[in-house]
């Protein structure tokens, strides 16, 4: 994949408490199931690259989308997960799927951010 | 060109999943050992990658699409090279490199040579998807 130039600045920064949309798609969609309503945090922007929700129908991929990748506790994904409580997963999500995790949740903020060890 | 129609087909009673989009479902344990490809599914290898990669016909990401606009039956039942070359035929008849009219004369020639020879063909494939056999003149 290559990158491609953005209009925009991303949204978020490295450290930043985000909530993944717990949306549907119609069509193409690279949020999985899985992780649709649940919190993590920036870890890294990867850049803007074409996005695939467009290049998937023949389209030329813009404008170009952000990706972050998001870090997540394996506890806030399965109910039943067994490993260790500091266990997370790294998942690649663009820009239009995430929502800021704002003050008024300052607790879950604290948390996802502990758990990236950004803070 | 054929523009492909935005759909989802989705999982049986997951409350609007896809049908691709298994992450967390229960499959049973994974075949992690080793095995050969066949000759055909090499080929198929061969031929994404050069319609995707040196010729241009279309993205990884249409690649994809077409895959996951399967039906659950469909997604289920097929192995992963079975998805790629169905993959490759949509896509073929979608950015008119070739009709759906000229697969299926190829295929009832090579499904003529096979019954021939005696051998065995798989019943009718798998069926067109909705939309793209009308372009090539296929009921």
């Amino acid at each position: 994949m290559t990158t491609a130039a953005t209009s925009t600045p991303p949204r978020f920064a490295v450290g930043d408490a985000v909530k993944i949309d717990a949306k549907s798609a119609i069509g193409h969609c690279r949020t999985p199931w899985y992780v649709r309503g649940k919190s993590g945090v920036v870890v890294e922007i990867h850049g803007s690259f074409r996005d695939p929700v467009r290049l998937a129908y023949h389209r030329p991929g813009l404008p170009a989308q952000v990706l972050y990748k998001i870090r997540m506790r394996q506890t806030d994904l399965w109910s039943n997960y067994k490993g260790q409580a500091a266990d997370h997963l790294d998942v690649d999500i663009y820009e239009p799927w995430l929502t800021p995790v704002r003050s008024a949740k300052r607790s879950a903020k604290t948390r996802v951010a502990a758990v990236a060890g950004v803070v | 060109m054929t523009t492909p129609r935005r759909k989802t087909h989705t999982r049986e009673g997951l409350d609007g999943r896809a049908v691709h989009d298994v992450g967390g479902l229960d499959f049973g344990p994974i075949d992690r050992d080793e095995h050969d490809l066949a000759q055909w599914e090499k080929r198929v290898d061969a031929m994404m990658i050069l319609l995707y990669a040196k010729k241009g016909v279309f993205k990884v990401d249409g690649m994809r699409r077409v895959i996951e606009d399967y039906g659950q039956q469909a997604y289920d039942s097929t192995t992963y090279y079975e998805k790629w070359v169905r993959a490759l035929r949509n896509l073929m008849v979608e950015q008119d490199v070739l009709s759906a009219a000229e697969i299926e004369a190829k295929v009832a020639v090579v499904t003529a040579a096979f019954q021939t020879e005696g051998r065995d063909v798989a019943a009718g494939a798998i069926d067109w998807d909705s939309g793209l056999g009308k372009k090539g003149g296929r009921p």
